[in-house]
């Protein structure tokens, strides 16, 4: 199988979605004569032309609208917002809108939309560029929230999201842009919205992680696996709707859980999967869920305390120490 | 029209020749402290996003050569020289650059987020347009308290684009708020054109259905930009009356210190370094006029040179942040139940596995 970029992936996915629909079309800042700032869209513009790649001036709140509105019609945008932070300046027409237009009409009209952007931080973009918002959009009911972690599961999840008929919030993160995976050619394989994945196997602890945090936690799996901690890594992929059995039937097996996300600590996604185990999965429980998540600061733009603001893989061993000091427990 | 006669001026009814030469010297030192960062990013002593000022350096300097210490500026993320040139040694600049201590915010902000509370240089915030409102509302307050002085709202051109900067209009107006709507037209934002951007391309006409008069003036010439922010300021001062000024020049290179450019005719971008160099004009200009000879501009390249050099040293000397207070400015009412100074080293100690 191919090996490619996860930004490869990306790319190749929407060349693909743009040649087989006409109705699908890109729109966003920068994404077109610049090609992409993250150069995800890079050669598309010169491929399909201004029609179909829609460069805008810096204008989110009424972009993002008019693509609700065209998708009211029909249409089916696919929106680049350059980094999630400038997500904020168009989160009324998402939340207030997008997201409620089918179930609030009963039904009549959809909003075949897919918002695709960046999420947290890497290399002292400092407090207004580092943040991760997936879990506000993630508490919204109607949109649909998902963040795959490989490139295999961009370029599915990516098919899934165009396809779809709803509102579909698409985090990616600058740091896995430029990570590599195997993706089948010729293959129009989708990743269900919605559905978990277990990408690795283990039977003492399962930690639960999604996006760029899953690729730290399959890096720790393997290092905890030479001290003889047998490590299960459950991959979200989707945020909502969340495979609330999938992470279950993985703490059913191990016993053990922890869960790590890069967004702030207090009410991020990180309380939801621990609720979500303690509610459904208590008595098999060894030890108490352990969170990892980002420190609760606007992030510092120092070099080291921006460093250590954030989850990385000590934060996850230490966490997997302390939840593998717990005793089983005899069932 | 008080532009052109404003211009008619001889050179020396205009300024002193010690004003003229302090012009230079500042415009001098913004160029080579914007040079001497990008060299600094490149050698990874800074890192973000850092956006240089290249090509602005008399659109910045004019600027500040108008405004009184009563005055208050909020800017856009590209902000290096306007904190220099409103007062600020170039040392704590360069050491926010770099994440220290003594940087101008402590080495919390870096590059897009300076601020100096003694200057009233009250900060770079660089998502885009969100320092608009945030200036009319310091002209709000300076009216509510009956204070003199009016307020800038710096933006680049690609930010006339964007929603808040048409609120901000609306409500100064109605509110009459000392406030200036100073648009720093370098051509682009990022990639985007003002053409293909704005459908009124004539930045300075947006005000019109606020009924917010506006101006255009050439950003590469230093004395003009100084003398409509003059008249307009003092106007917005005494009467409550904002304005737009739309200052024109050239972007040097790429939107931020990665950007190679490439969407740039690279011939297109020479001519226009040559074209609208406001340093070179200047500098033409004081020579013609007798007000400086070439000794003189060699001396001042050469104490430009050094302070850039000794504010490099100063930020390589500066110590880093401590991680002790990681949560130091986290708020400015204490209440219980925030985390301390132990909660942050415990923290780092695990991030750092030291466990
Ligand atoms: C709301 C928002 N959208 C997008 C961006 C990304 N961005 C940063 S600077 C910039 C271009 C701004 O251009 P302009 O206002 O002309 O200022 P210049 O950079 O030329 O000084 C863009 C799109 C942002 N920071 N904030
Ligand atoms: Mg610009």
């Amino acid at each position: 199988m191919p090996v490619i970029t996860y930004r490869q992936a990306l790319n190749d996915t929407l060349g693909e979605e743009l040649a087989r629909d006409p109705n699908v079309f890109l729109m966003g800042e920068e994404i077109g004569v610049f090609q992409g700032s993250y150069r995800v869209t890079e050669g598309l513009l010169a491929e399909f032309g201004p029609k179909r790649v829609v460069d805008t001036p810096i204008a989110e709140e009424g972009f993002v609208g008019v693509a609700i509105g065209a998708a009211m019609l029909g249409l089916r945008p696919v929106v680049e917002i350059m980094t999630i932070n400038f997500i904020l300046v168009a989160i009324d027409q998402i939340v207030n809108h997008a997201s409620k237009i089918h179930y609030m009409f009963g039904g009549q009209v959809s909003v075949p939309l897919v918002i695709r952007t960046p999420s947290g931080g890497t290399g002292q973009l400092a407090a207004t560029h580092s943040q991760s918002f997936e879990n506000w959009f993630a508490y919204c009911p109607g949109l649909k929230v998902v963040a795959p972690a490989t490139p295999y599961d961009a370029k599915g999840l990516l098919r899934a999201a165009i396809r779809d008929d709803d509102p579909v919030i698409f985090i990616e993160s600058l740091a896995l842009y430029d990570t590599k995976g195997e993706v089948p050619e010729d293959d129009d394989y989708v990743v269900p919205i919605g559905v978990a994945e277990v990408k690795r196997q283990g039977t003492d602890v399962t930690v639960v992680s999604y996006s760029r945090m899953t690729a730290v936690a399959l890096q720790v799996a393997q290092r905890m696996e030479q001290e003889g901690i047998s490590v299960e890594v459950v991959d979200l992929r989707s945020l909502r709707p969340l495979d609330r059995p999938t992470i279950i039937e993985s703490v059913k097996k191990t016993n053990r859980a922890v869960v790590i996300a890069e967004d702030w600590y207090s009410y991020g996604v990180t309380a939801e999967i621990a609720a979500t185990i303690q509610e459904e999965a208590f008595d098999y429980l060894d030890a108490p869920v352990q969170r990892v998540a980002g420190l609760e600061v606007p992030l510092p733009y120092a070099k080291e305390l921006s460093a250590a603001s954030k989850p990385n893989a000590n934060s996850l061993i230490y966490a997997i120490r302390q939840v593998m000091r717990g005793t089983k427990r005899l069932r | 029209m008080a532009e052109i006669a404003e211009a008619a001026q001889p050179l020396l009814e205009r300024a002193t020749a010690d004003e003229l030469k302090h012009y230079y010297y500042q415009m001098l030192l913004l160029r080579r402290f914007e040079e001497r960062a990008g060299e600094m990013y490149v050698k990874a002593k800074i890192g973000g996003y850092c956006h240089l000022n290249l090509g602005e350096e008399a659109t910045i300097v004019g600027l500040m050569a108008a405004l009184t210490p009563d005055d208050y500026i909020f800017t856009n993320y590209r902000e290096h020289g306007y904190i220099i040139a409103r007062g600020v040694p170039p040392g704590p600049v360069m050491a926010e650059l770099f994440g220290k201590e003594t940087g101008v915010s402590g080495g919390r902000g870096g590059s897009m987020h300076l601020f100096d509370r003694k200057t009233n240089f009250m900060g770079g915030y660089a998502i885009v347009g969100g320092q608009v409102p945030l200036a009319v509302g310091a002209a709000y307050a300076l009216r509510y308290q009956g204070k003199p002085g009016v307020v800038i709202a710096q933006m680049g051109d690609g930010t006339t684009n964007i929603g808040a900067f048409y609120e901000s209009l609306n409500l100064a107006k109605i509110w009459k708020c000392p406030v200036l709507f100073f648009i720093v037209n370098n051509g682009y934002g990022m990639g985007t054109s003002v053409e293909a951007g704005s459908s009124e391309p004539d930045l300075w006409k947006k005000g019109a259905s606020f009924r917010v008069y506006g101006e255009r003036v050439d950003g590469t010439d230093v004395l003009a930009v100084r003398d409509v922010v003059r008249r307009l300021r003092a106007r917005a001062e005494a009467e409550g009356e904002p304005a737009i000024i739309d200052a024109v020049s050239f972007r040097f290179r790429g939107h931020s210190v990665i950007d190679a450019d490439r969407y740039r005719d690279p011939e297109m971008v020479r001519r226009g370094r040559e074209l609208y160099d406001p340093i070179r004009k200047f500098s033409t200009l004081l020579l013609d006029h007798g007000v400086v000879d070439d000794a003189w501009l060699k001396s001042v390249a050469d104490r430009v040179e050094r302070e850039v050099q000794e504010a490099i040293d100063f930020a390589n000397n500066s110590p880093d942040p401590k991680f002790e207070d990681l949560y130091k400015y986290m708020y400015a009412t204490p209440v219980p139940n925030t985390p301390t100074a132990e909660d942050a080293i415990r923290a780092v100690k695990i991030n750092h596995g030291e466990f």
